[in-house]
């Protein structure tokens, strides 16, 4: 038996297989298989391009070479890497409680707000059930502009002009702060995403 | 014979209505003075107070207009206490909703919110309604200023201009006649103060019986919920009080 302490401060007597179980879930939530994949996007003057590769693959083979990981939620654009269960499922959730709240209010929630909301449920996952191993790149065009945010499994969230993810973002960084400006044509943005 | 159907809040009497909803309605109208306007550019909220005493130790505690965000707020008309429990669930929503979305939250979603809450008191749970009537006022970025009205039984709308409290019938009627489309908030805050200086209980209205409370955007663009001073309330009842004597020596 293993004793664990409550926020009263009464020991609470945990059974070893509980415990065993308990760190599992969060050690499988530490290690973070990070993408073969890789998505990169860029913020141009009154538009928002997101790429993401299409294969899916189970362990070393290929399964499927057309496989769309950009999701389309009310208007925006949410692309979710990593192990295609975590994404999908998490996806889900995400654009089915979004399509709800346009349904309940009328509304169209802003990129922020869908960007907020879905880094809540990030952060709220990690401490309670263990992460969704998903990388996001959402994007979206509002009244006040383009808006492109970056955002990780763990539910850290920034509003950028540029982003990428998985091994093929290591190398695409410094090509994007090179040739990446303010207020770019579809022409120009398109020209980067090639280059990566 | 209504007197058999009006003790548990949700039973219907025999010709469809809920007694103790309408019971908890006329509590409002005995009520101080509350009246809303939305102009073009701000949405203004005032009341009168009742509980005004040389003895009474009130400090900063408002008892007609609250806070609820940076871009809402509201005003209250009946018993305080409800009132109290409600705002703090107005709040709640409010912050709630600012920590999930990163955004304020849009007025109509927060009045579709609380008036939930007062619809789930008339339907189940045996407890007696709240009676507890507000105009909430506020800005979003999808409809602009906003004004509205909710009730114990958990109805709302939208208005342009409206009144709760002791005198409502005469307010509405000045403002059916005087309320204009494309009005800016110096016109309506002397509209409000011409509607008060009718409807309070009171000879002389000043500062110390009155909240006036606006909601309008800086110059800056940023929302923002202001309580006028004691000067500025004094001069607008002031101006207001003179025109008043004008239209009497004309009869």
């Amino acid at each position: 038996p293993f004793w664990l302490k409550c926020a009263e401060g009464t020991p609470t007597q945990f059974a070893k297989s509980s415990l065993t179980r308990l760190l599992a879930v969060n050690l499988r939530a530490s290690p973070h298989k990070m993408g073969t994949e890789a998505m990169f996007a860029v913020k141009g003057k009154d538009f928002v391009i997101i790429a993401a590769d299409a294969m899916t693959a189970f362990s070393v083979m290929k399964l499927k070479d057309d496989y769309d990981k950009i999701w389309e939620v009310e208007g925006k654009l949410f692309a979710a890497s990593g192990p295609s269960a975590d994404a999908s499922n998490f996806m889900e959730f995400i654009e089915k409680n979004i399509n709800l709240h346009t349904l309940r209010t009328g509304l169209k929630l802003s990129t922020k707000a869908s960007a907020n909301y879905t880094r809540n449920e990030l952060a709220q996952s990690l401490r309670k059930k263990g992460s969704y191993q998903t990388d996001l790149l959402i994007g979206g065009v509002d009244a006040d502009g383009p808006k492109l945010y970056f955002m990780d499994y763990m539910g850290s969230s920034e509003s950028v002009n540029k982003a990428a993810h998985g091994y093929g973002a290591m190398f695409t960084f410094g090509l994007m702060d090179r040739y990446w400006k303010p207020d770019m044509e579809l022409e120009e943005a398109k020209d980067i995403i090639r280059k990566c | 014979m209504a007197r058999r159907y009006d003790s548990q809040t949700t039973t219907f009497s025999p010709e469809g209505r809920l007694y103790q909803v309408e019971y908890a309605m006329e509590a409002i109208n005995l009520a101080g003075s509350t009246i809303g306007i939305l102009a073009d550019d701000a949405v203004i909220l005032a009341g009168e107070k009742k509980t005004t005493s040389k003895l009474l130790d009130q400090g900063k505690q408002h008892e007609k207009l609250f806070k609820i965000d940076d871009n809402m707020f509201c005003a209250v008309a009946g018993i305080t206490s409800d009132a109290n429990v409600l705002i703090n669930k107005l709040r709640v929503s409010a912050a709630r909703h600012a920590y999930t979305y990163g955004e304020s939250m849009p007025v109509e979603q927060l009045t579709t919110s609380i008036c939930d809450v007062k619809q789930g008191y008339t339907q189940f749970g045996g407890l007696r309604p709240f009676g507890v009537s507000f105009l909430i006022a506020g800005y979003d970025e999808s409809h602009g200023f906003q004004l509205y009205h909710t009730d114990p039984s958990g109805n709302f709308s939208g208005w342009k201009a409206y009144a709760i409290g002791i005198n409502n019938n005469t307010a509405q009627q000045i403002m059916r006649q005087d309320w204009k489309e494309g009005m800016k908030l110096q016109e309506a805050l002397e509209l409000t103060a011409k509607v008060l200086t009718k409807t309070m209980d009171t000879a002389n209205p000043n500062a110390e019986k009155l909240e006036f409370g606006i909601v309008e955007k800086t110059e800056s663009g940023k929302v923002r919920f202001r309580m006028l001073s004691d000067a500025e309330v004094n001069k607008l009842m002031a101006d207001a009080a003179p025109k008043e004597g004008e239209t009497e020596a004309e009869k």
